[in-house]
């Protein structure tokens, strides 16, 4: 045995002049390397750094007076609200059609799976155009909420149809994959040894697309703050009312305050870095309790 | 706890998976389905569990219809091919999980549910892994979690779906000898599937097999191998030689050669199939022994201490396979490429209805 391992041993020490057939030599090691890191500095770092830079240009006290100016702050406000209500919604929405999709076998589903890719196939404009169409005054329903004094169309409750609308896809198109490929034995287990349905989801099924669902929510998240066509079209912009951030930054950037555009382009950036940071931060945690639960 | 299944019938679309399945499963005793896959041999089992509900019939526990019942309350353990343990639990919280699903009033303590896990991790000898998640652990220790987790509950009855499909031939064999002295200690009503027919001659009580949804044949693994019920069981449990043959007055011939089976006795005239186990092929050095086949040594493969030999009998078709013990093979001298001869001892004639005695010279198909 021992000098089987000795043998071992010395083959691995004369290995390192060896080369796996799917290694390339070094030049192309470098660069590709080179190409990926050009391209994403100069597509996501440069426009970054300058967003950053228009933003604390003339200094800290001119970006906080322009995210601290009321219409601003109406527009966090608002943009706050939308994703506080939008991302549960899509969140439960996503989990339930994911589940029922990858674990059952019914008539419809395909149609069903089509139906959840829609709002990624219309474009955001004639998502919002639709919206209108249905609800505003001159609409199918308008009438029937001008009766019951309900304002959709120009109002908050439209851009939250329309955010949801347009980021219903992220939760679900993540967690169909994952867990058709997971298939159903361990609910299967956990059925026959006695657990009930609700049991078996949130100890089972749960923990298992926990990644998937943290995935699917943080891109939900950056896009409900960041959809701007549909917003722009149901939501009248009303400064300080009805416009959410992205709204707001166009509206700043069209009357030329280029440093209060950037300044709450940088909060919106910032959102999204910390968003990132979250989950890096969760996905840390988990790898070092799972090396805890190990050693 | 006895498990009866009476006229259980499952499809799948136009697929039958079951048809008109009834079978009493005696208590205590570890059964095998055994077939090819596609023979609902799995279908019945989940039937069984309450993982699959079937079209019609009944599934009764010791007596009670357990039908309807949901699969959580059915009181089954089962295992899995592949385990399906908890990925993200400990190997402790796997087995415990069982238990601490149940009902807050019914739930046993903290300190007697972590008693009665480390017990069965002591039962299947793998205490020392309680705090690693399953996958640092190797198959056939997975298997053996997945086995405890399945017995935490205390279940009635105990299901295997291809226990140990997934893993290499030495671990398996291992873990099936483990398997049948584990439930020669505790005694439980066990139902494992298998494609195996070595593994499930080897380890169960009972042998149902099973073809395209129907029980072919049922008992005890010497009864069936001994006495197949037809052609598909004979072929089904091992290596087979087919030779064409002559039936008249209960007797088998194959050529000039009378084959002394048991059971022609019953059998009607006609052209008949013989069925003859290629360790019942008994190779002479010359043909003075009665109605001998001469035949050529075509390939020759020692397996430790067996010799296959792949023969070619003049007229027939395919090539029969005989197995003999490695020294007498030596002391024939066989080589590829030798004369020889051959002479089926033993057999099975099945005949096949509507043929009428077909050419007696040809031998083999």
């Amino acid at each position: 045995m021992s000098t089987i391992a000795s043998h071992i041993h010395g083959t691995r020490a004369a290995a390192p002049t060896w080369r796996r057939a799917t290694e390339e030599p070094a030049w192309v090691r470098r660069l590709l390397i080179g190409i990926a890191l050009g391209f994403l500095s100069l597509f996501l770092v440069l426009p970054l750094t300058v967003v950053l830079y228009g933003a604390f240009e003339q200094g800290l006290q001119v970006w906080y007076a322009a995210i601290t100016e009321p219409d601003a702050q109406a527009a966090i406000r608002l943009t706050l609200l939308v994703v506080a209500i939008v991302v549960p919604i899509n969140l439960v929405f996503g989990v339930m059609a994911a589940w029922a999709i990858a674990k059952f076998e019914f008539r419809g589903k395909s149609v069903l799976i089509t139906l959840i890719d829609l709002p990624f196939a219309i474009s955001p404009v004639v998502v919002g155009l639709i919206f209108v169409i249905l609800l505003g005054s001159q609409g199918w329903l308008g009438p029937w909420l001008a009766e019951h004094d309900l304002r959709v169309i120009f109002a908050v409750p439209g851009i939250i149809i329309v955010i949801a609308f347009g980021t219903m896809p992220f939760v679900a198109r993540e967690l169909i994959p994952l867990m058709q490929q997971q298939g159903k034995e361990e609910e299967e287990s956990s059925l026959t040894l006695g657990a009930n349905g609700w049991q078996t989801f949130w100890r089972v099924t749960l923990p298992n697309i926990k990644w998937g669902v943290i995935y699917g929510v943080i891109l939900c998240n950056a896009r409900a703050m960041g959809e701007f066509g549909a917003v722009a079209v149901v939501s009248g912009r009303i400064r300080g009312e009805t416009n959410t951030m992205p709204l707001h930054i166009e509206v700043l950037y069209n009357e030329y305050l280029f440093t209060a555009a950037f300044a709450v382009s940088s909060l919106l950036a910032g959102l999204a870095i910390v968003t990132i940071a979250v989950k890096s931060l969760v996905d840390w945690r988990d790898e070092r309790q799972r090396h805890q639960a190990a050693a | 706890m006895s498990i009866e299944i009476e006229h259980v019938n499952k499809r799948f679309g136009h697929f039958v998976a079951v048809d008109d399945v009834t079978l009493s499963l005696p208590e205590g005793q570890l059964t095998a389905l055994l077939g090819p896959s596609g023979s609902g041999k799995t279908s019945l089992l989940r039937i069984i569990a309450g993982l699959e509900f079937p079209d019609s019939g009944r599934i009764r526990f010791h007596g009670e219809d357990a039908t309807d019942v949901h699969v959580s309350r059915r009181g089954v353990g089962f295992v899995f091919q592949h385990y399906a343990l908890f990925k993200h639990m400990t190997v402790f919280d796997n087995v415990a999980y069982g238990l601490t699903v149940q009902p807050r009033r019914l739930r046993p303590s903290k300190a007697e549910i972590r008693n009665r896990v480390t017990r069965l991790l002591e039962l299947v000898q793998l205490d020392w892994t309680a705090n690693r998640l399953p996958a640092q652990l190797s198959g056939g220790q997975r298997q053996r979690i997945a086995l405890a987790r399945a017995l935490a509950v205390e279940p009635k009855v105990l299901l295997l779906d291809e226990p140990f499909g997934a893993l290499d031939a030495k671990v398996r064999a291992e873990l099936r000898r483990w398997l049948r002295r584990l439930h020669d200690e505790i005694h439980l009503t066990s139902v494992f599937v298998t494609h195996d027919q070595e593994e499930a001659l080897e380890v169960s009580d009972r042998i149902v097999v099973m073809n395209q949804g129907r029980v072919e044949q049922e008992g005890t693994p010497e009864e069936v191998y001994d006495h197949p019920a037809n052609p598909f069981v004979f072929s089904f449990l091992g290596q087979v030689n087919l030779f064409h043959a002559r039936v008249q007055d209960g007797q088998a011939r194959i050529g000039d050669l009378a084959l002394p089976t048991a059971a022609t006795g019953d059998q009607p005239e006609g052209h008949g199939l013989a069925y003859v186990r290629p360790h019942d092929i008994e190779i002479l050095a010359d043909d003075s022994a009665q109605g001998a086949l001469a035949a050529v040594v075509e390939g020759i493969t020692v397996v430790g201490p067996t010799a296959r030999l792949e023969l070619k009998v003049a007229g027939a078709r395919d090539l029969i396979h005989a197995e003999l013990p490695k020294s007498r093979l030596r002391s024939l001298g066989l080589s590829q490429g030798s004369n020889t001869w051959v002479r089926p001892l033993n057999g099975r004639v099945f005949v096949e209805p509507g043929r009428t005695p077909a050419d007696p010279e040809s031998v083999g198909m």
